[in-house]
């Protein structure tokens, strides 16, 4: 089995990032003009390289496959920022929340990485606020820190429930200055088919544009994949429509590794499945958690109850409801890491207690918090504090303040009022904590193919925490990447302009003509969609929240079957040379439904359970994660072979210097 | 539910469309309207005919992405919905629907349903930002105090999706709407200030040559407006037009 060579550099762990900007090449800013760098993708990574390779003085061209680089889905983004800031003075430090991502990643993460990504934090929220990012702030006027699941600090820095909108809008006018000086090119509405590899040296892309249709060729001297994760996989996520993981396996296809596919973030707070017609699932944010408490009832007679609709929450006893996170882990009670509170859900559901007609909810309950906050309020406001009727309003202003657009999202897709009656909620697919394999510069194995943001694997390990993708984007996209592309990049500056007509192109563009025709011609009886359904199916029954080796081997054969029958059966109505969405959603589906398999190998292999990878055979007798560091304690880099059953395993074994690895606990 | 649906087919830019009807049956409630959607393209490939091309992307109500023209009201009859978040629930058993794109000369149609908003890119390229590196060796970020109330203010205005929908709305096609959020969150803030003279003039300037209308006051883009950004932004930016112009 071939080792991987992750280049950490050298010294002690907080000294690695420093010293190594130090010693790294650097391209003067003359020879940068001569320099093309392609960027694929326009969510916060993406965005915010593009900005800041334009403003060192590179000629970058980004893609995206939706009619505004503004609409990527990190926009979707609720919760929040973190950043060690300490603004709150309750502890925080750079070390604190690198050593709470190593845990809240139960020990399966890049040190070096991590402790890069809590440094640069602290630069990210200056540079927003420069940017003009309307970040909440108290009435002091400085900024507004919360908590998130996994810590006991507050360092969560927000934008009410929009803090992915403001901090992606922030990344986009970076980008429109650098579009509006010509130093970045857009390309909306365009997908990368393929990357082009000359000499070992990613080179270039080829593209549809997703409007007439037509193939074309792109030369650079790098490529950044900045496309995201894979969750749609599963077809029910919270990703977008359009997320897909095409970019990330077109360049495993000719060479990048991919790694730990099969560690996938099951986010505990979304709303539940209510019907076969479903097309994805939303996210209540992890904020919620600060203040809201989740609970089932106790008994199962009322369970039956209130699935009857014979009784309301409300109406239970406080002694009748099961406060469960808050029962099991008293020291972190509702904030537990994401992992743990979707398993702990899913262990009370299964034991019969989900409170709506699936069988499939926990309640999210604010009615504490209201009182809470209202009394201080009346207190503040010098008001009669026994005025229930008062004390609530002024305590429901206050939440609305803080949460108002994820309570007025939930009442309109539930048609329930949250402000009067405990939100219901459910795990989903929310993040991908594997992704491209990428070494300590973020390139991965092939040279001068970059992957940034959640499209690669490096920082979260098995569970990401709460508010660590969106400073993980931005860390990567403002202040990593920029630096060490140069080192690559030095020795490409007499490669002059890279020739698109070169065979590597020609041939690559000829694969992805064969492909569009092949579907177009296909003439099948399923659409797209059945195919995706199926695989999501699959996906969620076998290798969801809860996974055991039998499963697993069915998830193989049915998504190699399945595979073959989309290939033989898959319809795509109208022409090649057209804005045809279902042209561009066949060749997603056709990449997810290979990787589907690497992701389901991938976890059979690892036989332990680790954040958000749950092996039934590996568990405590109290039903908790077991891991197992003897045999684990590596990161999965899969080598393509033509298909994903003859994937090649080679393994980054993870060697903790700073860090004692140990049992996670939140108890 | 039973519907009928009224949609806008257009096969292309150049093509001449027209509406075509399409009978639906068993639509349930809970579906969100581009749920229904789904469900009418995996009905009208069955029986041959090609999907209605529609932008959509998050279907969570905010990336701005989905665009339609409900019943004569951009987004449908809800109010602070975009498309994707508006449930069939607001809809009557045997209901008619209409179904068209987003209408305005800056926005011209792609295919069907979608419409190409480029424009709105270019606006905000024009003067949408603050010119700082993004080097991260600025200065603290709470080295300058912000009154909550401005950056309240500031946030409120910032949260638009640039959907379009003000603009189809407008009887004027104007972008006043759209452009004034942008113009008020920078001038709400210190950071915006500095460049609030150039940005203001330069991102009108744009603003009037993608082909938008002018403002008169009716504030429908206020009404039909998914995430209710405030008219107040309008006035602010006459405002600061105003006084740039002034200096300039």
């Amino acid at each position: 089995m071939a080792k991987q060579d992750s280049k950490i550099p050298e010294g002690p762990v907080a000294d690695k990032w420093n010293n190594h900007k130090g010693k790294i090449n650097l391209v003067s800013p003359a020879n940068k003009r001569l320099i093309d760098v392609i960027v694929v993708g326009t969510g916060l990574a993406g965005a915010s390289a593009s900005a800041t390779l334009a403003e060192l003085g590179y000629n970058v061209k980004t893609f995206c496959f939706q009619d505004s680089p503004r609409r990527a889905h990190s926009i979707a983004a609720q919760g929040g920022i973190n950043a060690a800031k300490n603004y709150q003075g309750d502890g925080d430090s750079t070390y604190r929340l690198f050593y709470d991502t190593i845990k809240g990643g139960d020990y399966r993460s890049r040190e070096a990485n991590v402790h890069r990504l809590a440094e640069v934090s602290t630069n990210i929220i200056d540079q927003c606020v420069a940017q003009g990012v309307p970040f909440a702030r108290d009435y002091g006027g400085l900024l507004d820190n919360r908590s998130f699941g996994g810590v006991l600090v507050s360092r969560t820095f927000y934008a009410k429930g929009q803090t992915g909108q403001q901090l992606l809008l922030g990344a986009y006018s970076a980008m429109n200055r650098q579009i509006g000086r010509g130093k970045i090119k857009m390309y909306n509405r365009h997908e990368m088919m393929d990357v082009v590899v000359v000499d070992g040296k990613a080179r270039g892309i080829i593209t549809r544009n997703l409007v007439n249709g037509k193939i074309e060729r792109h030369g650079a001297h790098a490529v950044v994949i900045a496309s995201g994760g894979y969750g749609n996989v599963f077809f029910l996520s919270t990703n977008a429509m359009g997320s897909n993981v095409s970019a990330s396996w077109k360049i495993h296809k000719k060479g990048a590794h991919f790694a730990n596919p099969c560690f996938t973030q099951i986010h505990p707070t979304c709303i539940p499945v209510s019907g076969d017609h479903q097309s994805k699932l939303t996210l209540m944010s992890e904020s919620l958690r600060n203040d809201g408490r989740i609970w089932v009832p106790k008994k199962l007679e009322d369970v039956k109850a209130i699935r009857e609709g014979k009784l309301k929450p409300t109406e239970l006893a406080e002694e009748d409801r099961d406060y469960y996170l808050e029962r099991r882990y008293p020291a972190f009670g509702n904030l537990v890491p994401r992992d743990v509170a979707s398993r702990a859900a899913k262990e009370r559901c299964d034991a019969g207690f989900g409170v709506n007609k699936t069988g499939e909810a926990v309640y999210l309950d604010f009615a504490a918090a209201i009182m809470r906050y209202g009394k201080e309020q009346a207190h503040v406001k010098g008001l009669d504090e026994n005025d229930a009727v008062l004390v609530k309003k002024l305590g429901q202003t206050v939440v609305r303040s803080k949460y108002g657009n994820l309570f007025q999202m939930y009442e309109k897709i539930v048609d329930q009022d949250p402000y009067e009656t405990p939100m219901m909620i459910y795990p989903a697919v929310h993040y991908t904590m594997g992704g491209v394999w990428v070494d300590y510069n973020l390139m991965t194995t092939i040279q001068g193919c970059y992957a940034i943001g959640e499209a690669n694997f490096s920082d979260h390990g098995a569970n990401r925490l709460g508010a660590s993708a969106l400073m993980q984007g931005l860390a990567d996209g403002y202040f990593v990447l920029p630096y060490t592309i140069g080192d690559y990049l030095a020795d490409d500056i007499r490669t002059g302009p890279i020739d698109t007509q070169l065979p590597e192109f020609e041939k690559a563009e000829a694969a992805v003509k064969a492909q569009i025709e092949g579907f177009i011609s296909n003439k099948g009886k399923n659409s797209v969609d059945y195919y995706h359904r199926k695989l999501g199916k699959i996906m969620w029954n076998k290798c969801g929240m809860s996974r055991n080796a039998k499963e697993l081997k069915e998830a193989i054969k049915e998504i190699q079957e399945l595979r073959e029958d989309f290939y033989k059966n898959v319809n795509v109505p109208g022409k090649a040379d057209e804005f045809n969405e279902q042209l561009a959603k066949a060749g997603r589906v056709a990449d997810f439904l290979e990787l589907g398999e690497l992701f389901a190998k991938d976890a059979l292999e690892r036989t332990e359970s680790c954040g958000g990878h749950f092996r039934e055979e590996s568990q405590t007798p109290e039903g908790e994660a077991l891991r197992d560091d003897e045999n684990f304690t590596f990161v999965s880099a899969w080598e393509y072979k033509g298909v994903p059953a003859k994937a090649k395993l080679h393994k980054e074994e993870l060697n903790y210097e700073e860090i004692e690895v140990k049992t996670r606990s939140y108890k | 539910m039973n519907l009928t649906l009224k949609v806008w087919r257009q096969a292309n830019s150049q093509a001449k469309g027209k509406m075509e009807t399409y009978k639906m049956e068993e639509v349930s409630p809970d579906m969100s309207f581009l749920e229904m959607m789904d469900v009418l393209n995996e009905q009208l490939m069955t029986q041959g005919i090609e999907p209605v091309a529609f932008d959509h992307d998050c279907r969570e109500g905010i990336c701005g992405m989905c665009s339609m023209f409900i019943n004569g009201e951009a987004h449908g009859p809800d109010r602070l919905v975009t498309t994707c978040q508006l449930h069939m629930r607001k809809f009557k058993d045997g209901d008619t629907i209409t179904i068209e794109p987003f209408r305005a000369e800056a926005f011209p149609v792609i295919k069907d349903l979608t419409v190409d908003r480029s424009a709105f890119d270019r606006v905000q390229q024009a003067g949408g930002f603050v010119s700082v590196n993004t080097s991260g060796n600025t200065q603290d970020a709470n080295a300058i105090p912000i009154d909550k109330h401005d950056a309240d203010k500031a946030f409120d205005a910032a949260t638009c999706i640039g959907c379009g929908a003000c603009v189809a709305t407008c009887k004027n096609a104007s972008a006043m709407l759209f452009v004034s959020a942008k113009v008020s969150q920078y001038a709400l803030l210190p950071q915006g200030k500095v460049e609030a003279t150039d940005r203001v003039l330069s991102m009108v300037k744009q603003m009037d040559e993608e082909g938008f209308g002018n403002c008169t006051n009716t504030g429908a883009c206020e009404v039909e407006c998914p995430k209710g950004i405030s008219l107040e932004n309008i006035a602010r930016m006459n405002r600061e037009y105003l006084s740039a112009s002034l200096k300039g």
